[in-house]
């Protein structure tokens, strides 16, 4: 599903990625982990496909596409979807409205026929059952005034809208607390199945505990240095990042911080 | 050296008023009254930017162009008019064609009781002796140079009064139609419109244009709001894309009155709008919101001047611009609060979001308050789409026209939440999607 190879990227003329490389298939939940200023959030960018981070060397392939040379709206309607950090708020956009605008941009790109408003209202009750919003949110501007927790909860709940093939859930868990991790994490649960992967960005172990990957990762200075399965995050939970810095000197300075 | 004043400006034609004929000719007062002003316009011409009120709206190409005077084939001009329909407007309506009034595109049968609706052309060749006030002025001032146009030339327009204690249920609506003719032509309305003491109106005034011209149209409004009446005037101008447009409205408003107008700016190549209001009575009320957008060469010039007057007066402004592609726009917000004024209240705000690199916006707020007690802000912000939004809405799969055009609307959106007719609010905010390049 997702082929990343030998990714190199900078943001303002700092490399940041240096020669990533990962294997998404469908049905998979890898958790990338790692500490500050390893690269995670660049790597969320660069596959959703922000402005300002160029990719110097390597390659992408996302359902058989090269995904760097698509726009973000392409790479939406091709299946990629990147719950943000922080969420944006946007005043005077309609929550409601905004997330039928988008599920009808990204269908009419894959030539598939739009939702009437009747179509997407049963549509949203169905989710809802996935990812609990309330009425006043759904009519709210998107974000505005949201709490951090509601934030989280709006991104799983337009991810269980749009259904997407692979979701990257970019540190998903800052600013939660234990209740509100458990929602997005229950939200998140509902919508694992065999054909949807998810790439799961994290600083802390804790998000794990209620999403549990088939792979972690260690990313460090901008590569994937240690690869495991779930139990890798418990050693760095453990251990923390220092202990993989002593197998890897390069992580040694970071770790320390 | 100093300039020399253009030769009879734009209009082919015209030597003096005696050489065009129009309607209420014949009263000695009118006529005077339109030869000075015509006499005052070809003496002065148009001003040029050095006059304070035409700083960004430069009037020398405009100065060189010819145009026909009024339209002789008015009458028959073909005007669909289903063009004329708005969403949740269906009472009276007067409908002007290239500047002459319409009687079969109009709605003036069954007309409830109170409410007087005419054209200006039939009340002057009956008795224009009510309309001498109006009527007589003399614009002193070279920059009111359409204003003496208007003066000299308007045969046509709006008579509207409501009467005291009167209720209108439901919108009166005002048509400007702009259609081809053989030429370009020059065509003057003026309207004189009277809210007797607390009398109610809901006023709507469409600019509106079927196909491609170039004329030059100048309106004059007079708004009179008595003590005590309530006006909401709802603004459409969608005129032809290379048309010009100089509308000229002064509003006063008596002891407890309230107007309230929204105005959303599409069409026209050149479009000026002033505003002159004044608050003259105790706890009079005012709120202005209105929007431009603009796209292509576009220039629109909006200038707001409000005058408290009187005692715990209100004035609340709320403007909004946007320009994208080369278009020019320009705010200019004056409230004056005058000596004596205590206890008033003044707002004004003013945003303006540039969409291209070469559109150009000129905002000026002003304020000069002479009074105590007062409570007075003002602010202008001139700035960009927010880019992490826009990166937001396309991760959802948005194409970058749709996600523009959707925070473009948004910006815009708080200015129309207060028009209370619905069906029209969805066709402004409809209309302002539509004309986003």
């Amino acid at each position: 599903m997702l082929k990343i190879e030998n990714l190199h990227a900078r943001v303002e003329g700092k490399d940041i990625l240096k020669g990533l490389t990962l294997t998404v298939n469908p049905g998979e939940v890898h958790a990338i982990m790692g500490p500050n200023g390893a690269g995670k959030s660049t790597l969320g960018n660069v596959l959703s496909g922000r402005d300002g981070y160029e990719v110097t060397e390597g390659s992408v392939i996302f359902e058989g596409r090269d995904l760097l040379t698509l726009e973000p709206e392409e790479r939406a309607a091709a299946g990629l979807f990147l719950a943000f950090q922080y969420p944006v708020e946007i005043p005077g956009v309609n929550n409601t409205y905004f997330l039928r605008a988008a599920l009808n941009a990204q269908r009419k790109q894959r030539g598939e026929p739009e939702l009437d408003s009747m179509q997407f209202l049963k549509l949203v009750r169905e989710k809802l059952k996935i990812m609990q919003i309330s009425d006043e949110l759904l009519h709210r501007a998107v974000n505005e005034g949201f709490s951090g927790g509601e934030k989280k909860r709006n991104e799983i709940f337009q991810m269980a809208v749009l259904e997407p093939k692979l979701a990257i859930l970019d540190e998903t868990d800052s600013g939660l607390d234990i209740d509100a991790l458990k929602q997005v994490a229950q939200g998140v649960n509902a919508l694992r199945s065999p054909d949807r992967a998810f790439l799961v960005i994290t600083h802390y172990q804790r998000l794990l505990d209620y999403i549990e990957p088939d792979f972690v990762h260690v990313l460090s200075d901008g590569r994937i240095v240690e690869s495991g399965d779930k139990t890798l995050a418990l050693k760095l939970e453990e251990h923390g990042y220092a202990w993989i810095a002593d197998r890897d000197p390069a992580l040694a300075s970071e770790a320390r911080v | 050296m100093s300039p020399t004043p253009a030769p009879v400006p734009f209009i082919d034609g015209l030597r003096d008023i005696d050489s065009v004929r129009l309607a209420g000719s014949g009263h000695a007062w009118l006529d005077t009254a339109r030869r000075e002003n015509l006499e005052a316009f070809i003496a002065a011409g148009l001003p040029d930017t050095r006059a304070e009120a035409w700083k960004y709206t430069a009037l020398r190409a405009l100065g060189q162009r010819r145009f026909t005077h009024g339209d002789p084939g008015a009458p028959t001009r073909n005007v669909d008019p289903k063009e004329l329909v708005l969403p949740g407007v269906d009472g009276p309506r007067l409908v002007f064609v290239n500047g002459a009034f319409r009687a079969d595109l109009s709605r003036l049968e069954a007309l409830p009781a109170g409410l007087t609706l005419q054209p200006l052309s039939m009340v002057l060749s009956k008795d224009p002796e009510p309309l001498r006030f109006a009527l007589s002025r003399h614009y002193r001032e070279t920059s009111d140079a359409f204003a003496r146009l208007n003066a000299a030339l308007a045969g046509d327009g709006v008579v509207l009064r409501v009467a005291p204690g009167t209720r209108v249920g439901k919108p009166v609506q005002l048509c400007f139609v702009g259609t081809p003719a053989e030429g370009d032509l020059a065509w003057h309305l003026r309207n004189v419109i009277e809210l007797g003491e607390g009398a109610e109106l809901d006023l709507v005034e469409h600019h509106v244009s079927n196909i491609a011209h170039k004329h030059l149209g100048t309106v004059v409004t007079d708004i009179v709001v008595h003590d005590g009446a309530r006006l909401q005037h709802a603004l459409l101008q969608n005129a032809a894309e290379e048309s010009t447009l100089i509308r000229r409205g002064s509003l006063h408003l008596g002891a407890k009155a309230h107007a309230a107008l929204h105005v959303l700016e599409l069409g026209g190549a050149l479009v000026r709008h002033d505003l002159h209001a004044e608050l003259r009575g105790d706890e009079a009320r005012l709120d202005t919101r209105g929007v431009f957008v603009l796209r292509g060469r576009q220039h629109v010039d909006t200038q707001l001047s409000i005058r408290h007057q009187a005692l715990n007066t209100a004035s609340e402004s709320t403007w909004r611009g946007v320009a994208d592609e080369r278009a020019h726009g320009v705010f200019r917000g004056a409230i004056v609060v005058a000596q004596g004024a205590d206890g008033s209240d003044a707002n004004l705000s003013n945003k303006n979001l540039l969409l291209s690199g070469l559109a150009e916006i000129d905002t000026k707020p002003e304020l000069e308050i002479y009074a105590d007690e007062v409570k007075a802000a003002h602010g202008a912000t001139i700035g960009q789409l927010d880019e992490r939004a826009l990166f937001y809405l396309r991760s959802r799969g948005l194409p970058y026209a749709e996600a523009r055009a959707l925070l473009t609307a948004a910006f815009c959106r708080s200015v129309f939440a207060s028009l209370p007719n619905e069906s029209l609010r969805e066709h402004f905010s409809e209309a302002l999607l539509a004309h986003l390049p």
